[in-house]
């Protein structure tokens, strides 16, 4: 009970990283992003390209964040820049579209099979009676609670953060105010696309690389998203370390195979007694 | 292959384009006149297939069934569970904004498949049911492909009239207003909330109908045949490319696409084995590519109206 709870926070830092960007792109550029899983998707087996060029771990990860960013860029100005004046629906299919095109690149290119970081066994130890971890687990937790904290720092001190808070808020108004809100939405992928590339390599690191790894995951993000309030990113840190709890804890009871069902009946429940989610202002999302 | 062998592929080809045109018409009720964004439709697809498998077949040792119930009531059954589950995805979802509808009914569609993947004694679990029985086989002494063929056309038909009528009439013309304006529906008086539960509830029913008279086609059917992919996105994309909003585009979409989606396909039987997984993906990059490209240079589609489809732009 214990390890599976452990478990469930090392798993839901995963989805709270996950979880933020998409939220963030939610709020400001208002429309669900069904590609964000497939972003972690591509980050983690770009990772992997870098890994097997022999580099040291943080050159690969960055070198990995940075190629994503770009490509995540470069999408938006190319693609969904075109719809942003008809309307969200449109931007959420075409985000189907990318979902399905980065999602099948990385099959064509890298094949359909489990693959792995590294073929050393990670051998657990333990840190309490009744809990054990691996390097991975701990370096996934320690590495998800800095980059939030860096996360917060950036949306609570930087200009550029609060500018992303004021339009996530109120994108009419943040532009009446002027703030230069091209330059807030080119922020919000690069934030946005760097933590689930990171979640996306961590994924990897603690279960294997697949080509579904991402797209497997979209519905534990869009619950913790929701559960934490769409626009809150610190709604979806703790949306994310609930859903990956709740998930974990749920295998000592059903089949493993119903944990993306139990993210889903969270979400649902979430939409019956609060859809505005935990952390969200009530009128804006009804 | 020779002639008689490239007709019966056609009339093949036609039974599957004439199941998708059910389900892009159910689509076209949800999607191209109300606006309810629906991406489940794998879900109701394999509620309305399972349904009517279960019924039908004989009693099996591993799943229940034993119910040989006949074609028709077994039918009606599955179209009603379909509008069923519908109706419970309705209620948490329709008062909010449309996005979270898309969320909700790709879960559904998702623990659908987990279900029956899972739960063996339902429907076999991977391996699937099997032997369903074929719908009036003993009285039919030609193809029986052909007589399919015949019959998926009068479905076809009843539901493209059907429909055809009822959104030309005052319900349909709430249901167009809702997609053009919710707002302004709802100012009007009009209960927004009952008429998009109905479109969701009577879209779903039509894509459950397509599920049952595609697993009486086919006799077996497993998870597999219910992924997004081939149960969700193809739809999608023949709707949008077809028209969102024209019945007739619906189902040109559907000719097309599954078309388009057969020919790729026939390439990857082609190839060596070694690559198929390469020709799969690339077939998907390709309904890919063609979503983005009508999304950028003909939104409306192929036979759509541009009013139907034109939304109005954030914050307003």
């Amino acid at each position: 009970m214990l390890q599976l709870f452990a478990n469930g926070i090392v798993f839901g830092s995963i989805i709270a990283l996950g979880a933020i960007g998409l939220t963030l792109v939610y709020g400001i550029l208002k429309f669900a992003n069904f590609a964000h899983g497939d972003t972690m998707t591509l980050g983690a087996y770009l990772a992997l390209l870098f890994f097997n060029l022999q580099l040291p771990l943080p050159i690969a990860v960055a070198l990995s964040v940075i190629l994503s960013v770009v490509i995540a860029i470069l999408i938006d100005q190319y693609l969904y820049k075109l719809f942003r004046s008809t309307g969200p629906i449109i931007l959420l299919i075409s985000s189907v579209g990318v979902a399905l095109l980065l999602r099948n690149l990385v099959l064509l290119f890298w094949g359909p099979d489990l693959t792995y970081y590294s073929r050393d066994i990670q051998i657990s130890y333990p840190v309490l009676p009744g809990l054990r971890f691996n390097n991975t687990d701990i370096g996934t937790m320690i590495t998800a609670a800095v980059l939030i904290v860096l996360v917060h720092l950036f949306l609570k001190k930087t200009k550029i953060g609060k500018a992303m808070r004021a339009s996530s808020d109120n994108m009419d108004l943040a532009e009446v105010v002027g703030i230069d809100t091209q330059r807030v939405i080119i922020w919000t992928w690069t934030v946005g696309t760097a933590l689930a590339v990171t979640g996306g390599i961590m994924l990897g690191m603690e279960n294997g690389l697949r080509p579904t790894m991402g797209w497997e995951l979209l519905l534990p993000l869009f619950a913790a998203a929701i559960l934490g309030g769409i626009g809150q990113p610190y709604g979806a840190m703790v949306g994310g370390l609930v859903i990956g709890i709740a998930q974990e804890v749920s295998t000592g009871y059903i089949s493993t195979a119903y944990k993306p069902a139990v993210a889903f009946v969270i979400m649902i429940l979430v939409l019956l007694i609060r859809p505005q989610g935990i952390f969200g202002v009530s009128k804006r999302w009804i | 292959m020779d002639l008689s062998g490239i007709f019966s592929y056609l009339i093949f080809f036609l039974v599957i384009t004439s199941v998708y045109g059910l389900l892009s018409l159910g689509l076209n009720i949800q999607w191209g006149y109300t606006k309810l964004f629906n991406i489940g439709i794998a879900g109701f697809f394999a509620v309305g297939a399972y349904t009517s498998a279960i019924l039908t077949t004989p009693a099996a040792t591993d799943r229940i069934g034993g119910f040989d119930m006949p074609f028709i009531p077994a039918l009606l059954i599955a179209v009603l569970l379909s509008g069923f589950i519908a109706f419970l995805i309705g209620i948490p979802t329709l008062k909010l904004k449309e996005d979270y509808l898309a969320i909700a009914t790709i879960g559904i569609a998702e623990t659908i498949r987990l279900f029956f993947n899972n739960e063996a004694w339902v429907g076999n679990g991977v391996r699937g049911v099997s032997h369903i029985p074929r719908p009036f086989h003993q009285y039919i002494h030609f193809d029986y492909n052909v007589f399919y063929l015949l019959l998926m056309l009068f479905f076809v038909v009843c539901v493209y009239l059907a429909i055809e009528k009822a959104l030309k009439s005052p319900w349909g013309r709430v249901l167009k207003a809702i997609g053009e304006d919710e707002t302004v529906t709802l100012a009007m008086g009009k209960n927004v909330f009952r008429y998009k539960m109905e479109s969701l509830v009577l879209g779903s029913m039509i894509m459950g109908l397509a599920g049952a008279l595609y697993a009486h086609f086919i006799q077996f059917i497993s998870p597999e045949v219910f992924v997004p992919m081939t149960g969700t996105f193809l739809v999608w994309v023949m709707l949008i490319s077809g028209g969102s909003g024209s019945n007739k585009g619906a189902l040109l979409g559907a000719l097309v696409i599954w078309g388009l989606w057969s020919l790729t396909g026939l390439i990857s039987n082609v190839v060596p084995v070694a690559y198929a997984v390469k020709v799969g993906a690339l077939r998907v990059i390709v309904i890919a590519i063609v979503l983005e490209v009508i999304l950028i240079v003909r939104p409306q589609g192929i036979l759509g109206q541009k009013s139907v489809l034109q939304m109005p732009k954030n914050g307003e």
